[in-house]
């Protein structure tokens, strides 16, 4: 089974909460978690609501595998309307949360309304309830973490929460679970702080025991736990360097967004890179990273423990920073580091320690400071704005200051709280905004990998990395090398991982996994887990199924094919250096032939034919 | 030649892994109140420390059992709770200094680690050898054989 057949549905406005079984006829088709949870979300939600209006919803989804013995079994998503991009957002965190919510006897949790006063929902297995949030509202994540544990005298409760950034309305808000792990992108957390929810807290020790082969599925995880070990990247680069195994990689490839992705390679890369992470700090000794860690059943544990050198000028007079958390992952330290042009390792994970602290995605806080540093190079922002500071590329004392501005919802601090679409409207010069659909690129300059210009224009929550991570092949031949400068053959190579990535982020696991696994070393545990036949066909079906259905709830909220598509600066402007000097992105080459594969009309719309085929609603 | 479980919480990245291997083991569902082993993160000082019954010779929990639920396996030196004798009393888990034996709710016994008579399944399950099941008379030697490296001049010389 693996399920738990169970959903708890919230009513926020009410106060009211009520148990339902987990509709068996989409789990067919759906699977779990991202799959499953949109199924609900476009079932009950008119796609063109205010995604900060009570009528949206918010839905925590696990999956099938989420809190076995599966390798990266700790995986949840959180499905709503997002407030940055109108489209659909699927945000998806590891940690322990998940797996918690699963042990306490819940596939999903549908949140509807707003609650009049602010609230957080407290779930003990079978029990669950709202309670008032008055003590916790106004407070970071990590206070409200330590003041719910403390109330509930349960050092083992698992709390998701938003911060202060989302009370504010920060459009990029996240929402953190376990301190440190956060379902980041597209403000989720923005639409959980509307809804006057403050935190969940969980606790459950049900277990998880309907496996439907326990036999098979064991030898078929443990089996698959090998393939990790053996592997390079998920046995020894992860482990070792974590995500920012990526930053020399993609910096000497030319492909490191740099400057506002003005220019593609960053002089300073290798000062905050996983290497410059182990180097020893010549204040201490010690260096940025005390530890790899893993979230719960991960056999891989890229995550960092790291702290600041505590006599770096942003905590020097801070002993509230001086010990271990969350440390850089590779797009913190791209978007924090390279993009703002600062190579101050301590002040990249420092403001990583504020995105986690206070819920904020810290790809769009980068880029949306480094969208503000341009704009004050070109006059649209000045130090009437700011009160006086300046906006530097290079300058880690900008870049601390811009975050605490957002964390104190100052005035400039809301402005840069609005995402860089919005930041760069306000000023006049919208062309400066490096999104798609409003949202910020991820670490891979399209020019210089040209897959990810074309993932990064069809993904259906805008700009984004986790939803066709052609990287793994154009960059490090996973499973098969292709040519990152090469256009040709990319259309296929996108829908293939889209659609293999929507299969996965349905299942409960970790898409890192799948720099060691291909389809057919996931579809067995997922097979021996689950009821029914789980061939590697019909996940990457229901993948397929899935993109289809994102794509259909963002065509009737209003986008169209028009909005799959790239900044000018990134098809106009050529790359300046590296192997990819010369180029822009040959999105317009792609994109007519990534139509024609999906089986879409010219305007980019699932033909009757492909809907009738996948049985869409 | 009897064997024990080596802990090493430099090595352990505190997935769980151990905890729901043990709670298979023990109980067929993945639920780590389950286990017998237990990771504890002491998140400030980014450690992660896994712990379980050291299997003392000279057990509390056996001396303080009222009915003798609790024997040793003499092949793996393993003190083993006996399901069907255990009242169910707790009295071992007050006598243990360390908190390794607990209360099962759902079966009204005790339950402890009993190394999977001779086959510890955490030990399989660790990703990162901070679990290893080595000699008993030998458990501090891969300790020593790293303090010898440091402390060797030759090679640290070299
Ligand atoms: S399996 Fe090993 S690494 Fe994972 S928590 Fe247990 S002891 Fe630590």
């Amino acid at each position: 089974m693996a399920w738990t057949n169970k959903v708890l549905r919230v009513n926020l406005t009410e106060g009211t909460l009520r148990y339902e079984p987990l509709n068996q006829e989409w789990v067919k088709d759906y699977l779990g978690q991202r799959g499953l949870g949109t199924r609900y979300l476009v079932d009950e939600v008119d796609p063109e609501v205010d995604a900060l209006s009570p009528e949206n919803k918010m839905i925590f989804a696990t999956g099938p595998l989420t809190g076995t013995a599966a390798s990266t079994s700790a995986r949840y998503s959180v499905i709503t309307k997002s407030p940055l991009t109108g489209a659909i957002a699927c945000s998806n965190s590891g940690g322990f949360f998940g797996p918690e919510l699963k042990f306490a006897g819940l596939d999903m949790v549908i949140f509807e309304g707003k609650s009049p006063t602010p609230v957080y929902l407290y779930i003990e297995n079978d029990e669950a309830k709202l309670l008032p949030a008055d003590d916790i509202w106004g407070k970071s994540v990590w206070e409200a973490d330590e003041i719910l544990h403390k109330a509930h005298h349960d050092p083992q409760l698992r709390v998701a929460a938003v911060g202060r950034a989302a009370e504010s309305g920060c459009l990029y808000a996240a929402i953190v679970n376990d301190l440190h792990r956060a379902a980041g992108r597209s403000g989720v957390g923005t639409v959980m702080a509307s809804k006057n929810l403050k935190a969940i807290a969980v606790r459950g020790t049900k277990g998880i025991s309907n496996i439907k082969d326990p036999k098979r599925f064991m030898a078929s995880t443990a089996q698959e736990k090998e393939v990790l070990a053996e592997n390079a990247v998920t046995g020894t680069g992860l482990p070792a360097l974590g995500t920012q195994v990526l930053m020399n990689v993609i910096n000497e490839i030319g492909a490191m967004p740099t400057r506002n992705m003005q220019d593609v390679q960053f002089e300073g890369a290798s000062k905050i890179s996983g290497e410059a992470m182990l180097e020893p700090r010549e204040s201490d000794g010690k260096p940025n990273l005390t530890t790899n860690a893993g979230c719960f059943g991960c056999t891989i544990a890229c995550g960092r423990i790291s702290t600041v050198d505590t006599s770096h000028f942003s905590v020097k007079d801070k002993p509230q920073y001086h010990h271990n958390s969350g440390g850089l992952e590779y797009e913190a330290a791209w978007a924090l580091g390279s993009d703002t042009c600062v190579d101050d390792l301590d002040a990249a994970t420092y403001v990583n320690f504020l995105c986690n602290e206070d819920g904020m995605d810290p790809i769009t806080l980068g880029s949306t400071i480094a969208a503000a540093m341009e704009l004050f190079e070109k006059g649209a922002i000045t130090t009437e704005h700011t009160g006086g500071v300046e906006l530097e590329f290079g300058s880690p004392q900008s870049l601390v200051w811009c975050a605490e501005q957002v964390v104190a919802a100052t005035e400039f601090g809301k402005d840069l709280g609005l995402g860089s679409k919005r930041l760069c409207e306000k000023y006049g010069m919208p062309d400066l905004s490096m999104t798609v659909k409003g949202q910020e690129f991820p670490a891979y300059d399209p020019r210089g990998i040209q897959g990810m210009g074309l993932a990064y224009a069809t993904s259906n929550r805008g700009a984004c990395h986790l939803r066709g991570y052609t990287v793994a092949s154009e960059v490090l031949g996973i499973p098969e090398k292709t040519d990152p400068l090469v256009s040709e053959g990319k259309a296929g190579l996108v829908i293939a991982f889209q659609d293999a990535t929507a299969a996965v982020d349905s299942a409960g696991l970790c898409l890192f996994t799948t720099f060691a696994w291909g389809m057919d070393n996931i579809a067995p545990q997922i097979d021996s887990a689950c009821e029914g036949d789980w061939s590697v066909e019909r996940l990457l079906e229901v993948g397929e199924r899935i993109w289809n259905m994102e794509r259909d709830f963002n065509l009737k909220a209003g986008l169209t094919g028009a909005d799959d598509n790239l900044p000018k600066r990134l098809l106009k402007d050529v790359a300046k250096t590296g192997p990819a000097k010369g180029r822009v992105s040959e999105l317009d080459v792609m994109l007519p032939e990534y139509y024609e594969l999906r089986g879409w009309d010219s305007t980019g719309v699932p033909t009757d034919d492909t809907r009738q085929r996948l049985s869409l609603a | 030649m009897q064997k024990s479980l080596y802990l090493d919480a430099d090595k352990c990245t505190g997935c769980k892994q151990c905890e729901l291997a043990c709670s298979f083991e023990r109980d067929g569902s993945f639920n780590p109140i389950k286990s017998s082993i237990q990771i504890f993160t002491f998140h400030e000082a980014g450690r992660f420390v896994p712990y379980t019954c050291t299997q003392c010779d000279d057990a509390w929990c056996m001396t303080a059992c009222p009915v003798d639920a609790i024997t040793i396996n003499t092949a793996t030196g393993a003190k083993e709770v006996n399901e069907a004798t255990c009242v169910g009393c707790k009295v071992c888990t007050i006598a243990c200094p360390f908190g390794t034996i607990n209360y099962n709710t759902d079966t009204g016994k005790v339950t402890k680690c009993d190394l999977c008579g001779g086959d510890p399944q955490c030990v399989t399950a660790c990703p990162t050898d901070a679990i290893t099941y080595v000699e008993a008379d030998a458990t501090g030697f891969s300790r020593m054989k790293e303090w010898a490296a440091k402390t060797d001049n030759a090679q640290s010389a070299a």
